[in-house]
């Protein structure tokens, strides 16, 4: 299953028709969970646990794809697919074109030597070497010559903001201090793809953050094909390109941010983005009155606002000048339509709750 | 009603036959293949016999200078080097100093043995639950067979000396090095094996990169055990013609010397001591490492 085309650039991720099934007959259940038999079915009849079904997933090179849900959704099942620290009952894995599922052990360790690297949520750093050494592990398993490697691990070990404490071992430092062992640990190994399984999961809500904004920044940087694990709607939010939304096995929903939170897929993924800022994840965009249903007169003078400013920072705009109405314009300059200042506050509360004419109560003031 | 009050038995002259032709099958093996059996052992034989020459030839003070080195680069311990000085000081002075030696040389080389058999029995074990079903019953038997059943076999195949000693030690004294060495290796958190698997570890990178050194502390652990039970083991040995501290006791039980038992028993117990505290302190320098610092 190789890929003929040249492999100039890295060819993103493809999950086609992922079937896991636990339990000591898998293969045989496959046919009837594709037929239907639901997860409860099948553990009561036959005593197997349905981990994911169906999963289809194309995620593009470069783009940080979330993979969101509550524990037991699978979602850790799922990105162990990717680098088959777990072997799926069915289905393809194709990364870069390559099918992982089809790789011999040796193809398979290579593979994970120079293509992946992982981020662990309770960081599985080796306790008893030195946070450079630790750092020098992915490199030391490739056969790389440590001076070498110890340039590569210092550098991103500075990147990662922990110079100074490379001969510190893994237990001197705080929790957030060790994911970032881990984070220069994956990213010293320079693999297209970066796999965090609820990497920020164990970290306190500010240093969470701050993980977040490294993880962003370096990721400007370096364009690494990244898959995210997280229970954290706001995460997902605040890093995805994507994200798809799992339960119990099965992906519910797959969109940007805004496709997530203005079009929820169904009740359960609308209860989780009733708590959401919405100022924050909304483009303006999205709720301005476009140029064409306007007659060409109408279009107001005044200040502008570019069409993908989030609907906090165009309110932020407005809020300081005595204008109600701004014109939004897109990359060119070219006014696409106008915003209001009612449009964009009715946009920060829920859209049930505008339906209900009840909102103005529940906006959220972050 | 005898069978209720007699348990029902093997017919006599069966039994007598069946020990006896087990007893026959035995010596026969041991007229065809005692030689090359002992050949098989004569290497072990000259380790032993080098290692007891150097440290009963070696002048005392520089015999002395080594182990206190040793015990200063394993502990790092002030008090525990000057134990040591103070242990073999007295030993010396009560003139036990060349048996001492030659049971620390014994101890030495069974300790040595019982690594370089244990830790790959061990390794195998974690790695494989068939094989430890099978290796744990035997480790059963190597430790609660009494010492002198299989001392027979051992004399009747190679006579009596050191060797035959050395290995009746090492039978005894080896399983918590077996045990200790595969316990280690399965406690190895999941969740690092997990990250070794996902950099893409090679089942050898694996086992010397991650998890030996985890299971290091226990690993010595085992070895700790395996001096103590070697140790226990030295009046035994004697009666089949080890050297050392053994033989002044098995001397002092058939004369009821008092003193003589007393004295080399208590000479046991003090490199005992030595040994026990040396290695645990080196034990817990290696897991320096897993303190909590950072809360």
């Amino acid at each position: 299953m190789v890929d003929p085309a040249p492999r100039m650039a890295f060819g993103g991720i493809a999950v086609r028709n992922l079937y896991k099934i636990f339990g000591p007959n898998a293969g045989a259940h496959v046919d009837a969970v594709r037929n239907g038999m639901t997860k409860t079915e099948l553990n009561a009849v036959h005593g197997h646990v349905l981990g994911l079904r169906d999963i289809n997933i194309e995620i593009a090179s470069g783009s940080i794809q979330v993979i969101m849900g509550l524990s037991g959704s699978g979602k850790s099942t799922l990105i162990r697919h990717i680098n088959r620290l777990i072997d799926p009952t069915a289905g393809e894995v194709l990364v870069d074109g390559v099918d992982v599922v089809k790789m011999d052990p040796a193809e398979l360790r290579n593979f994970r030597r120079h293509q992946t690297a992982m981020v662990f949520q309770k960081f599985a750093l080796l306790p008893h070497r030195s946070v450079l050494d630790n750092t020098m592990f992915g490199l030391e398993i490739q056969g790389i010559e440590r001076t070498k490697s110890r340039d590569i691990a210092m550098r991103w070990l500075e990147r990662v903001g922990l110079k100074g404490f490379e001969s510190k071992y893994p237990n001197q430092l705080s929790g957030g201090m060790q994911q970032r062992v881990g984070l220069a640990r994956a990213l010293s190994n320079d693999a297209p793809v970066l796999l965090m399984d609820e990497a920020y999961s164990a970290l306190d809500p500010l240093i969470r953050m701050d993980m977040q904004s490294v993880l962003l920044d370096i990721q400007a940087e370096i364009r690494k094909t990244i898959v995210f694990i997280t229970h954290d709607l706001d995460e997902a939010l605040r890093l995805g390109d994507r994200i798809a939304i799992l339960r119990d096995g099965e992906v519910i929903q797959q969109g940007t941010s805004q496709d997530i939170v203005l079009r929820p897929a169904d009740d359960y993924v609308a209860s989780f983005v009733r708590e959401v800022n919405r100022g924050r994840v909304v483009h303006v965009e999205a709720v301005m009155t476009p140029l064409r249903t306007l007659a060409p007169s109408h279009v107001p003078a005044g200040r502008t606002i570019a069409a993908d400013v989030t609907i906090e920072e165009a309110l932020r705009m407005l809020v300081g000048t005595p204008d109600d109405e701004a014109i939004v314009v897109d990359a060119t300059a070219k006014p696409v339509g106008t915003v209001s200042f009612r449009q964009l506050a009715g946009a920060m509360v829920n859209a049930h709750d505008i339906g209900q004419q009840a909102g103005g109560s529940r906006a959220n003031v972050a | 009603m005898e069978w209720f009050y007699t348990f029902p038995h093997m017919d006599d002259d069966a039994l007598r036959n069946l020990k006896k032709a087990i007893d026959e099958g035995f010596r026969g093996f041991t007229r065809t293949y005692g030689d090359a059996i002992e050949s098989l052992f004569s290497p072990l034989q000259s380790f032993l016999l080098a290692t007891d020459r150097f440290m009963t030839q070696t002048p005392w003070p520089i015999i002395t200078a080594i182990i206190l080195t040793i015990a200063w680069f394993a502990s790092r311990s002030v008090k525990i080097v000057l134990g040591c000085l103070v242990t073999l000081l007295l030993i010396g002075y009560f003139d036990m100093w060349t048996d001492t030696m030659r049971t620390v040389a014994m101890i030495f080389v069974c300790t040595v043995l019982s690594i370089a058999v244990g830790l790959p029995i061990g390794i195998l074990m974690a790695r494989s639950d068939t094989f430890r079903r099978i290796v744990n019953p035997i480790l059963d038997v190597m430790q609660t067979m009494p010492s002198f059943v299989y001392l027979i076999p051992v004399v009747m195949l190679l006579g009596i000396g050191r060797v035959p000693g050395l290995i009746a030690v090492v039978i005894y004294a080896i399983p918590p090095m077996i045990r200790l060495t595969d316990l280690g290796i399965r406690l190895v958190d999941k969740d690092v094996l997990e990250a070794a698997d996902a950099f893409g570890t090679s089942e050898r990178q694996k086992l010397f990169k991650v998890q030996l050194p985890l299971a290091l502390p226990t690993i010595m652990a085992g070895i700790n055990q395996t001096i103590m039970m070697a140790l226990a083991m030295v009046v035994v040995a004697s009666m089949i013609g080890v050297q050392g501290l053994g033989q002044p006791v098995l001397k002092a039980i058939a004369n009821q010397y008092f003193t003589l038992g007393m004295f080399n028993g208590l000479a046991i117990v003090g490199i005992a001591i030595i040994f026990d505290r040396v290695s645990q302190a080196y034990g817990k320098r290696l897991q320096k490492h897993r303190e909590i610092v950072h809360g």
